[in-house]
């Protein structure tokens, strides 16, 4: 091709497309195979969770059906898994792959909305004590200082012993165990976010504190608050079945994975599948939760670079083989 | 009436290292549609002052009056003032690209002060206003620059972006702090050119902050030279240059390059470095670094008098009032005062 051929308006035609700040992180997370696994599990385990009761329906076991006849051997112990019962069966017989399934519902759901909770009420608390300072500041934060130093358990125990075991208690207790990770973070951030001359400038044109808090700090506290929360729903899945393991927290007959294993820890010599799958599934989740939360960090903060980086490694390699290349 | 009339203006920072007396006691005037410029090394309050008078210092002790039209500015509670910031009084900063918020649209920051101050204002309105003002201070192509992000803007650009949301409202003052320190030299004319400009359309009256004397030449009616939160000398922009009084003023004037005359001569810079505020020297707070400083100077302070020639020129200093200018003949003067 010569040059004359290249058409001016070919060239005005070409635009620069400005990529935002998502798209960006986007990029950068599509090409991160671990992470990318790791959220194509939590997806799946989602899904599956959506939709247990479809599955129930479709190979006809309920979770708190108890199959007497087939469920259970002559001896009453539970049955290995079989083309019938995918993880076997409990110890009353009823299908352990249905119950893990339905187990999930509960978790998630206390990962998830004890979590947004504790976001909600953490950004609210940081942003006033780290905004307005002095007082408000001093008060709130020995606030959280309480609540990081209590001891979680025995609190548990306290509020179910008056409230009595729930849902509602459990997500409870999660919330206002979380929320102070929350509110510590956005209060330092807040800190110096404050301090930056574009809000300076908002005051300067008349913005009011509640503008200037929610919108010129605020969006610049998202990645932290994104990455922090997507740490935080794995450890809220772990402290629901701890709570749930207990008794203390979801009521059975109701499955949730910390009652499957309480239940389970008398069998684990007879019946491996008792205890192995509810324990495999928490751990699959919580690790994939928590991958999943590092490769957003990642994503969304490029800047800090984990010891022994995938990518870094990768750049090296990539480095080494183009030299090799050159000296060949 | 003085649109602004500031009186005994003092601020303080309690620190835990002392009492930081940033202002002293800072008295000025600014009228209807004037360029008022405040000059004066870092630390010399002049910043402080500004700001102390439109409520963005929280921490600062203030005391005195800043009569805004009438109304004592350092009475009114946050709510009062947060109303006047912005719509009566609009402020330019010194660095156009910490001044923006990165995250967030330049038109959706301009129109914020349509939203901020007059929530009746249409989105449809405020966009075609906000396109307005951008075409007003010279952005080419405001209809699709509006949309652009502060980091699609060069530095020039951003400061123009930053005086059009100044305009928005139409204020009777603006207060520019420092407005060209962050741009390129051609920048900077284009920008103070922009600034005098828009002024006189709209008869808007400014206080031009800066430390830079050949930014005052062009725009300033009046100057204020500050040394150590205290006004040194007050003159029209002519006075000032021709005819300083203060031996403060004559020192940042033969420091400018090409003052002195001669080529490739040397500067004269003024030995010395700015006293520190919470031990502020006595008398005149400049005597320690004054050539001309005379037992009196370390023992009273000098009071802001009318110096020969009148127009308005002021100075704080003990030396005789004959003596003004730059020639040898106000140096012989000078120096047989301090033989006296």
């Amino acid at each position: 091709m010569t040059l004359t051929e290249i058409r001016p308006d070919a060239v005005t035609d070409r635009t620069i497309a400005g990529r935002s700040p998502l798209q960006l992180a986007w990029a950068r997370i599509r090409t991160d195979k671990v992470a990318l696994v790791s959220g194509l599990t939590v997806v799946l385990l989602c899904a599956l969770a959506l939709a247990a009761p479809l599955i129930a329906a479709w190979n006809g076991h309920d979770p708190d059906e108890q199959f007497r006849d087939t469920g259970i051997t002559a001896q009453g112990l539970p049955i290995a898994p079989n083309g019938t019962f995918w993880f076997g069966t409990d110890r009353l017989g009823r299908d352990l792959f249905i119950r893990v399934l339905y187990g999930a519902r509960v978790s998630l759901l206390v990962g998830v909305v004890a979590t947004g909770l504790a976001a909600l009420v953490g950004v609210v608390v940081g942003l006033l004590a780290g905004y307005y300072g002095g007082v408000i500041d001093t008060v709130l934060s020995r606030l959280m200082d309480v609540v990081l130093s209590f001891p979680y358990l025995i609190f548990a125990i306290a509020v179910v012993s008056i409230a009595g075991p729930s849902l509602t208690a459990t997500i409870g207790v999660i919330a206002f165990y979380s929320w102070a990770a929350i509110a510590r973070v956005v209060r330092g951030q807040t800190l110096s976010l404050k301090e930056r001359e574009y809000v300076e400038a908002a005051r300067s044109i008349g913005c009011g504190d509640l503008r200037i808090m929610f919108v010129d700090i605020l969006p610049n506290l998202l990645a932290p608050v994104i990455v922090l929360t997507t740490l935080l729903v794995p450890a809220a899945i772990v402290f629901e079945s701890t709570l749930s393991y207990l008794g203390l927290g979801i009521v059975p007959p109701t499955p949730s994975w910390g009652n499957l294993l309480s239940e389970a820890q008398g069998f684990y010599r007879v019946a491996y599948w008792y205890l192995g799958f509810p324990a495999a599934t928490l751990l699959l989740t919580t690790l994939a939760f928590n991958l999943v939360g590092d490769g957003i960090r990642d994503a969304i903060d490029p800047r800090t670079e984990r010891l022994f980086s995938r990518r870094r490694r990768r750049s090296r390699s990539r480095s080494l083989s183009r030299s090799r290349r050159k000296g060949a | 009436m003085s649109l602004l009339e500031v009186t005994d203006l003092k601020v303080t920072f309690p620190t835990s290292d002392g009492l930081v007396q940033a202002v002293r006691g800072l008295s000025f005037t600014v009228d209807r549609g004037r360029t008022l410029a405040i000059v004066g090394e870092s630390g010399s309050g002049k910043t402080v002052s500004t700001q102390a008078i439109l409520g963005l210092s929280p921490r600062a002790d203030i005391s005195g009056t800043a009569l805004f039209e009438g109304v004592n500015l350092l009475q009114l509670d946050r709510e009062q003032l947060r109303r006047i910031r912005g719509a009566e009084i609009s402020v330019v900063f010194q660095d156009p690209l910490t001044s923006l918020h990165p995250l967030y649209k330049v038109g959706w920051q301009i129109e914020e002060l349509f939203r901020v101050h007059q929530p009746g204002t249409g989105r449809a309105e405020a966009r075609k206003r906000a396109i307005e003002l951008l075409g007003l201070v010279g952005i080419p192509r405001p209809d699709r620059r509006v949309d652009d992000y502060p980091h699609q803007f060069s530095g020039g650009m951003r400061q123009r972006a930053m005086i059009a949301m100044s305009l928005a409202l139409n204020p009777k003052l603006i207060v520019a702090d420092e407005p060209t320190t962050a741009l390129d030299a051609t920048v900077q004319a284009q920008i103070l050119e922009l600034i005098g400009r828009v002024q006189a359309e709209f008869d808007i009256a400014l206080i031009l902050i800066t430390h830079d004397l050949g930014v005052v030449a062009g725009i300033a009616d009046e100057v204020l030279v500050m040394y150590a939160g205290l006004v040194a000398e007050r003159a029209d922009r002519r006075t000032l240059y021709y005819r300083p009084h203060h031996p403060y003023t004559k020192g940042l004037l033969e420091s400018i390059p090409g003052s002195t005359g001669a080529r490739g001569g040397r500067l004269r810079p003024i030995p010395g470095s700015p006293p520190s505020l919470i031990d502020i020297p006595s008398g005149c707070a400049f005597h320690p670094r004054c050539p001309y400083a005379m037992p009196v100077c370390a023992a009273e302070r000098p009071p802001l008098a009318t110096v020969t020639g009148g127009g308005g020129h002021a100075s704080a200093c003990w030396l005789p009032h004959e003596a003004v200018g730059l020639g040898p003949e106000a140096d012989a003067l000078r120096l047989r005062a301090k033989e006296a």
